[in-house]
């Protein structure tokens, strides 16, 4: 045996693991992988943010003493109805037929108990979720499965969805299998085809035209409801100008780690930006329009813990929105469930095949026996529970930084950790008083 | 008859009294009595007559910008002249006619009722139509009935480029010319139920023709689930 000393085997970190099983897949099926959730890869992200807290030169408020509000007020530019809610933080579009009447049950249960809002998705508004939410928003799609003025009637807010922020310029897809006899119904398609929802609307393009769209609504509604305009994080500032000019009540920004129930891979990992580069861009747009609290934004993609609320606020949203961590809240990708995960081919944390209408948790399927398995009112408490806890802490933060109001949170408030977080959130690097990309003269982005 | 003028009322003011008479914005609809009403001087006004819910006919004397009509039910709706984009916009029941020209996006979306195009329509006529019967007089655009779920397009003239594109169940008469057919689009059979059903939706839009003329449009169905081999047609 030669006894040569030789060099490990090394594996190209160009052609690792997960990439050859990429290829070798594609090269099996043909088809490209179709997935549930937001991006995986990891991006800049709240993480990379922290407070400072109260110091010499600024005082903090007194824990369980002294009070910080949370109420947020959502739609009061045009809207004779805005929406109160208790809570900064809201439960983003999701549909039922990407999810089961059980969990369309449980979320508005847990935001009604926590005084926030839910909103619907792809497909329409069922009876069921108009019943257990106490203010539901109402989302205007490019498919227009479902809609209809009755509906419209009910709802306490229109979003009309321009994008998200997990497939910025894509449609939506909901796979065969999920397409069950009232799911076909409410989308006038036959069962158990894919459902493709286009990616633009079909009788508007472009902000000249939406200006007009949002006029229609109004008089459809009688100026009673907000209107809210939801986009992807693609090119926030110039998006986040449109839509006002248009005539929103409210723009929804979500970035690249919002979820979606199915699109392509690809998508989800290579179009968009991270949430943390958009919020910025936005809050400049509102400024430079001077409606900056008067045209509210709430901002999604990637919220999971009190400190990401604050961070966000404190960076210039009025509110978030939260989406795949209220399904984790209810009991998606739970560890108790891991043999069945398994027997999926995956592992809890990592399931996310959500468009194959197989979940173990009962959440983002339509099989009768899969959904029964969610109990709605324990669901919800969750929900309700994982909601108050984030609130809690938003106010821990906001106390130590000495804010009455969770809104009075601000950018001074913050540091980065990494160079790229510091360019993006616009605060200083840790440590220095050097944002990238700034002067300290200019006050914003070259 | 009641008459209300855009030069002399804000838009907000015709709607909500043409709304009222169903019992108001957000009221359930169907209360009122047939009666008529005049909208005078449009001038081109967007949203006009948007969101009716009673068995009134309402007459626009003139030409109207975006989304008359849109979300339409119970009402009959003339437009003396030409419509702009999205007339009748996901109207779920009634009658809508104009007797001029559509723009673009006439009937998108809408889920019942019908619509009467006197003159020719635009490009994407009854895109992701789901179940209103349209009937045009004239022409059609290019990318009609493109996605189109449900219901029945009419066409007395010719249908420009990608006819009926990803169709889904809709079906579509054509008697003129076609361009072209769009992805998943294919002539089909005309029997003697499309025959009578024809027969009487030109009965019902007034327009003086042979349904033995018309030829019968359909989907497919090869696109309804994805297959590699078909990726060149998505």
């Amino acid at each position: 045996m030669d006894k040569t000393p030789g060099t490990h085997p090394v594996k190209p970190w160009t052609f690792d693991d997960y990439t050859n099983s990429y290829i070798r897949r594609a090269a099996a099926t043909g088809i490209y992988d179709i997935r549930g959730g937001g991006a995986k890869r990891r991006v800049p992200h709240f993480d990379d943010l922290l407070f400072l807290g109260a110091s010499m030169s600024r005082y903090p408020l007194e824990g369980y003493r002294e009070k910080c509000e949370t109420k947020v007020a959502l739609g009061t530019r045009f809207a004779k109805n805005p929406i109160m809610l208790d809570i900064p933080i809201t439960i983003a579009g999701m549909s039922f037929g990407a999810l089961s009447g059980q969990a369309k049950e449980a979320l508005g249960r847990g935001a009604n108990a926590a005084g926030t809002s839910t909103t619907t998705g792809d497909g329409g508004m069922t009876i069921e979720e108009r019943s257990h939410s106490n203010k539901l928003v109402y989302q205007y799609l490019p498919s227009r499965y479902g809609m209809n003025p009755d509906d419209l009637r009910k709802a306490d807010a229109i979003e009309i969805v321009v994008g998200q922020g997990a497939k910025p310029g894509g449609g939506g897809m909901l796979l065969g299998q999920k397409i069950s006899d009232r799911v076909a119904e409410m989308r006038t398609l036959p069962k158990g085809i894919d459902q493709r929802s286009a990616c633009r609307h079909p009788d508007w393009t472009g902000p000249d035209d939406l200006e007009i769209k949002i006029l229609e609504l109004r008089e459809i509604t009688g100026w009673r409801v907000p209107i809210y305009v939801k986009i992807g994080g693609a090119r926030p500032y110039f998006d986040t100008t449109l839509a006002i000019k248009a005539g929103a009540d409210v723009v929804v920004l979500d970035g690249m780690q919002g979820g979606t129930a199915a699109t392509q891979d690809v998508f989800i990992e290579h179009v968009g930006q991270p949430t943390l580069a958009c919020i910025r861009p936005a809050v400049q747009a509102l400024q430079d329009l001077d409606v900056h609290r008067e045209v509210q934004l709430v901002l999604s993609g990637g919220i999971r813990t009190g400190a990401d609320v604050a961070k966000a606020l404190a960076l210039g949203a009025d509110a978030v929105s939260i989406g795949t961590a209220a399904l984790i809240a209810l009991g998606d990708n739970d560890p108790a469930l891991e043999g069945e995960y398994q027997k999926l081919g995956t592992t809890a944390g990592a399931y996310d095949d959500w468009h194959e209408g197989q979940d173990p948790a009962g959440i983002t399927t339509q099989d009768p026996k899969l959904a029964a398995r969610l109990d709605p009112v324990a669901a919800g408490r969750r929900l309700a529970n994982y909601l108050k806890v984030m609130t809690l802490e938003a106010q821990t933060i906001a106390r130590a930084c000495g804010k009455n109001h969770v809104l009075n949170l601000e950018p001074e408030d913050l540091c980065a950790l990494t160079i790229e977080a510091s360019a993006m959130a616009g605060v200083p690097l840790a440590g220095t008083n050097w944002i990238p990309g700034q002067t300290p003269e200019s006050g914003k982005h070259d | 008859m009641e008459t209300y003028d855009l030069t002399a009322m804000e838009l907000r003011a015709v709607n909500a009294a043409l709304q009222a008479k169903g019992g108001g914005e957000g009221g359930e609809g169907g209360g009122g009595s047939n009666q008529t009403c005049e909208v005078i001087n449009p001038r081109g006004s967007h949203a006009i007559a948007v969101g009716l819910n009673a068995p009134i006919e309402v007459t626009v004397e003139g030409s109207t910008g975006y989304y008359c009509a849109g979300m339409n039910q119970q009402a009959t709706i003339n437009v003396t002249g030409s419509a702009g984009p999205g007339v009748a916009e996901n109207m779920m029941s009634g009658k809508v006619v104009i007797n001029g020209d559509a723009s673009q996006y006439a009937g998108a979306t809408a889920h019942g009722g019908l619509l009467v195009i006197k003159g020719n329509a635009s490009s994407r006529c009854g895109i992701s139509m789901k179940g209103v019967d349209i009937v045009v007089h004239g022409n059609i655009g290019h990318m009609s009935a493109f996605m189109a779920q449900s219901g029945n397009l009419v066409v007395l003239g010719d249908a420009g480029d990608a006819l009926g594109d990803s169709l889904y169940e809709a079906h579509i008469f054509v008697r003129g010319e076609v361009k072209s057919l769009g992805a998943d689009c294919i002539q089909k059979e005309m029997r003697s139920e499309h025959i009578e059903k024809l027969a009487h939706l030109l009965k019902q839009a007034e327009a003086d023709a042979d349904p033995k003329d018309f030829r019968r449009y359909g989907s497919a169905r090869q696109l309804y689930n994805f297959d590699i081999d078909n990726a060149g047609d998505y």
